[in-house]
């Protein structure tokens, strides 16, 4: 008798670490950024920006660019209107939004330094940007509003007169009671934290290249940007289009994090001129335009008190955030959502019952805010967690044990926040403990006790936080935003067995790709090389939001996830057709159709899509086999579904000098069920040095005029290897039931916790000396002030 | 600027004459000149390392040497490593290990470890970290590239280098 064949078991790869897909052509220098692609016919435009903050414009000359050698066209604000319209950057859900029509190109004045005035199109971008130098422009300066402190003072000068003030967002919150539970507490500490404005510094910069085609009235952009969909939606509308005749592609993006999901003006110029010039036109912005016209965020002022009873238990938060947004409300998702999110998040890991809150959102001339990885989230986490350290110290308490006794109870789930966050199942103590081991916290302890007692000053600093993912329509379509708040995802199998996989979900070196080709040959049945995935192409993808709100794995991993299980039913049901079996004892694993119960191979797929495209002849007549699906999924069990983690930091800083070493970093965060454990944490990683870079060394300088002091990567620093200190990561799981798949993102916890783990490490390190910093960033200069040195 | 200097020199291996503008920088020239796309430019300063390249064995910056300098210089990119399989390895590494997402400053990063290789082909983390010091990557905060170089340090060390996984 011959040995029985071992049969095949399933595989999977949820949960390992498959490098990624797509990654191998960046790596030999085949990407393909906008900029490396080119089109025939193409010109090249470069804008004349204003020197000024706010400046009325008295003359605008184009005739001496006009001559230049290349140039092909020269326009204004006018000219540019004359094919774009205006927006208004509101949302209905965000009661009293005010903001002022934003043209393309400045019509008559410029409401900060980089709004751009007139654009020159050229043969080749060197004569653009020299043609931009024959641009004559007179300007009338006019007062600048820069200090969002005083931007709602009766003196200061209205920056949009028919606004009325510069106030353009305002929202309070109120449980009731509070001000009974701060006279009544224990302690009271209070605070003020200051955050710097600072900018996603994407290493590509913007780019575009548009191409309208009149024979046909198609308009196709090619666009670094993470949500296409979005993209083609707001051109057609303001170009006056069928949405159909417009077709965005995103190819490879050299980082994004947010930066890349807004409309920006240049950009709405590009495609207006591209329509109007009937040839292709591209634009890149160079370091400078990036530092000055990409979004910023982050400029926040917040004084809070937190009510603390005799245990050691948080009764109440009292939080009053102010921010400044620039001249206008970003389109289409507003600046209103970062403040919007610090008033939600605050207090966020905590279980306490009682909240005041008011922000104020003020207009400045200064480059346009909005949402930038982890949007709001590391201002909430820094107040919090900065008053929990304080609360502790005065209490005597250790900071751990202070979390233990506050952190929402791991048993206490579905859990409604004072703020009305709708927590489905968080894990906050079960991801403390595992911090605690994975640092060796008494142990950190005393190494830093003995030390300083040497006179060598560490500091370890915790930050416990929750993250917004997976959103569903309640964060921008239920007030009018035309972003998807679904995805889809399409699955053809080949007549070689392999499955090519089309998502509305895009790609910006998160790993979306490989997440999904991970999640697909896992549910069909065939190896991860197998599954080719394509995204970015709004005329080949489903109709879907894009990448944003760490939404990637939860909803497009779900939809490919529910469309690969009805492509393998469909498969089953072609091979049983084949086979003369029932479907439902067959199975398919490692491309092989075999029988369920034993595992014993039957038929390569390769042979069952073969026969069901090549042969139906073969089949039962009334059988048709169905070799493409389209899965949809959208998020509707929560508003948003939250993620929890905790960080810690560990930095020595030396008194003398201000200087702060930062020597190492941890984090433990539940995202659910993890799809790629490296990819996680690379994810975690890079957005713990964006946080480290906010906490340490980012900040946008302004002079009080509205000059951009340091607009250059030599002068803003931002975070490079020799500073970085390693990371240490651990996991909790729990998978949320809003899904199959069970995915939470984890794209922003990274960014929202470190400035927070950072601050607290370095106040530690300064308590013997009574000092402390509240101010990001963390500069030698204010740690020195703070310690009374300067 | 009508006035053009012709200039020749090797790139990739390959021999190239060209008339370029002199204020033409070697990055630009590598990319719209010679279509070789994977050298990036960064910040156009000096600042970022996106535009590091290869000439004659050193590393420089593209956006700050000019094309028409590099009379007679060898110039080699990533293209170029790539092709002739020179770090293989360290693209595998940098593969398994996701030392990369946007892949912006890969080439660069790639370029610049190679020369660290030649050069200190010891170097501990510390020295690598203070070698890639003058290369940006907002996306990936150093670590796992890090991690990579040294593993191929430690590989070739061994002088069990890994083939390329598709070479
Ligand atoms: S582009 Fe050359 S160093 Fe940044
Ligand atoms: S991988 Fe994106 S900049 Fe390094």
């Amino acid at each position: 008798m011959n040995a029985p064949v071992p049969g095949l078991k399933p595989t999977t790869y949820i949960g390992q670490d498959t490098p990624r897909a797509n990654a191998r052509r960046l790596l030999a220098g085949r990407g393909q950024y906008v900029d490396d692609m080119h089109l025939p016919r193409e010109l090249h435009a470069a804008f004349v920006r204003s020197p000024h903050a706010h400046a009325r414009i008295t003359r605008l000359d184009l005739s001496k660019a006009r001559q230049a050698r290349g140039v092909f066209w020269c326009g204004t604000g006018h000219d540019v209107a004359a094919v774009v319209s205006p927006w208004v950057a509101t949302l209905t859900h965000f009661k009293g939004l005010k903001s002022a029509p934003q043209y393309a190109v400045a019509l008559d004045r410029a409401t900060w330094q980089g709004e751009a005035v007139a654009v020159v199109v050229a043969q080749t971008r060197a004569q653009a940007e020299d043609a931009v130098q024959l641009v004559e422009v007179e300007y009338e300066t006019l007062p600048a509003v820069t200090d969002m402190e005083t931007a709602l003072d009766a003196t200061t000068p209205v920056i949009h007169p028919d606004l009325g003030d510069n106030l353009a967002f305002t929202r309070s919150l109120d449980t009731g009671g509070v001000g009974d539970v701060f006279a009544g507490a224990h302690l009271v500490v209070e605070d003020t934290f200051r955050f710097g404005r600072h900018t996603g510094v994407c290493l590509e910069p913007r780019a575009i290249t548009a191409d309208y085609d009149a024979s046909e009235h198609q308009l196709t952009v090619y666009l670094a940007n993470q949500a296409p969909h979005m993209m083609r939606d707001i051109f057609a509308k303001h170009l006056d289009m069928p949405e159909s005749n417009v077709r965005v592609i995103a190819r490879d993006i050299g980082g994004s994090f947010g930066i890349k999901v807004h409309v920006y003006p240049d950009e709405m110029a590009i495609v207006g001129i591209a329509k109007l010039l009937k040839r292709p036109i591209r634009y890149s912005a160079d370091r400078l335009e990036s530092m000055s016209t990409d979004i910023h965020a982050r400029e926040h002022r917040v004084k809070a008190r937190m009510a603390v009873d005799k245990d050691g238990r948080i009764l109440a938060f009292d939080m009053e955030d102010l921010t400044g947004i620039g001249p206008y409300s970003v389109y289409p998702r507003t600046s209103a959502v970062e403040g919007n999110q610090v008033v939600n998040l605050t207090g966020g890991p905590y279980d306490f019952r009682h909240y005041i809150a008011s922000l104020k959102v003020v207009f400045q001339n200064k480059t346009p805010t909005c949402q930038y990885r982890a949007v709001g989230h590391p201002i909430a986490v820094a107040v919090t967690e900065g008053l929990v350290d304080l609360a502790a110290q005065k209490l005597g308490m250790d900071p751990a044990q202070f979390r233990r006794l506050n952190l929402i109870p791991d048993d206490k789930y579905p859990y409604t926040s004072a703020s009305g966050l709708k927590f489905e199942q968080l894990s906050h103590h079960a991801c403390l403990d595992k911090l605690l081991k994975l640092m060796d916290y008494p142990k950190l302890r005393a190494e830093q006790a003995a030390l300083r007692a040497k006179g060598i000053h560490r500091g370890i600093g915790l930050a416990a936080l929750i993250e917004v993912t997976n959103p569903s329509a309640l964060f921008y379509g239920v007030g009018g935003a035309r972003i998807s708040a679904q995805d889809g995802c399409t699955l053809r199998l080949e007549p070689t067995g392999w499955v090519t996989a089309i998502t509305g979900v895009t790609e910006q070196g998160q790993g979306t790709e490989g997440m999904i080709a991970q999640v697909v040959a896992s549910a069909v049945g065939i190896p991860v090389e197998h599954v080719r995935v394509i995204t970015g192409d709004t005329d080949v993808t489903p109709y879907g939001g894009g990448t944003w709100a760490s939404r990637a794995a939860g909803i497009g991993g779900e939809a490919a996830l529910q469309a690969s299980k009805e492509l393998k039913s469909n498969i089953l049901a072609l091979a049983g057709a084949i086979l003369k079996r029932d479907a439902a004892g067959l199975d398919l694993r490692q491309s092989q159709i075999v029988e369920r119960a034993t595992g014993e191979v039957l038929q390569p797929l390769s042979e069952t899509a073969r026969i069901g495209q090549y042969r139906p002849d073969t089949l039962p007549r009334e059988f048709q086999p169905q070799l493409s699906v389209t899965r949809q999924y959208g998020q509707r069990d929560w508003p948003f579904v939250f993620t929890n983690g905790i960080q810690a930091s560990y930095v020595e800083v030396d008194p003398d000098t201000g200087f702060t070493r930062l020597l190492k970093h941890w984090m433990v965060e539940d995202c659910g069920t993890i799809i790629n454990p490296m990819l996680v944490d690379e994810q975690l990683r890079g957005g713990i040095a964006q946080g480290i870079g906010a906490a340490m060394l980012e900040e946008i300088l302004y002079d009080a005029d509205g000059n951009l002091k340091n607009a250059t990567l030599a002068d803003y620093l931002v975070p490079m290897a020799a500073e970085m200190p390693d990371m240490v990561f651990g996991h909790v799981e729990t998978p949320t039931k809003s899904s199959e798949l069970g995915a939470k993102g984890a794209g922003e916890a990274g960014t929202a916790g470190a400035p927070a783990a950072v601050m607290n490490a370095i106040n530690d390190a300064l308590a013997p000396f009574n000092a402390r910093v509240t101010d990001q960033p963390f500069t030698p200069e204010r740690l020195l002030k703070a310690l009374g040195k300067v | 600027m009508d006035h053009l200097i012709t200039v020749n020199l090797k790139v990739n291996g390959t021999d190239v004459t060209k008339s370029v503008e002199p204020r033409t920088h070697l990055v630009d020239f590598l990319r719209n000149e010679l279509s070789l796309t994977g050298s990036h430019a960064g910040c156009e300063h000096g600042v970022c390392g996106a535009c590091t390249v290869l000439v004659d064995g050193e590393i420089v910056r593209g956006c700050l040497t000019l094309a028409c300098q590099l009379e007679g210089a060898h110039v080699q990119t990533v293209e170029g490593l790539t092709e002739s399989g020179a770090i293989a390895d360290l693209q595998t590494a940098f593969h398994q290990r996701n030392s990369l997402q946007c892949g912006y400053c890969t080439p660069g990063m790639l370029v610049c470890a190679s020369a660290l290789m030649d050069e200190h082909p010891q170097a501990s983390r510390e020295e690598i970290r203070e070698y890639l010091s003058g290369n940006y990557c907002r996306c990936t905060g150093y670590e796992a590239i890090v991690d990579a170089i040294e593993s191929t340090m430690k590989n070739r060390a061994a002088g069990k280098a890994l083939a390329g996984e598709d070479a």
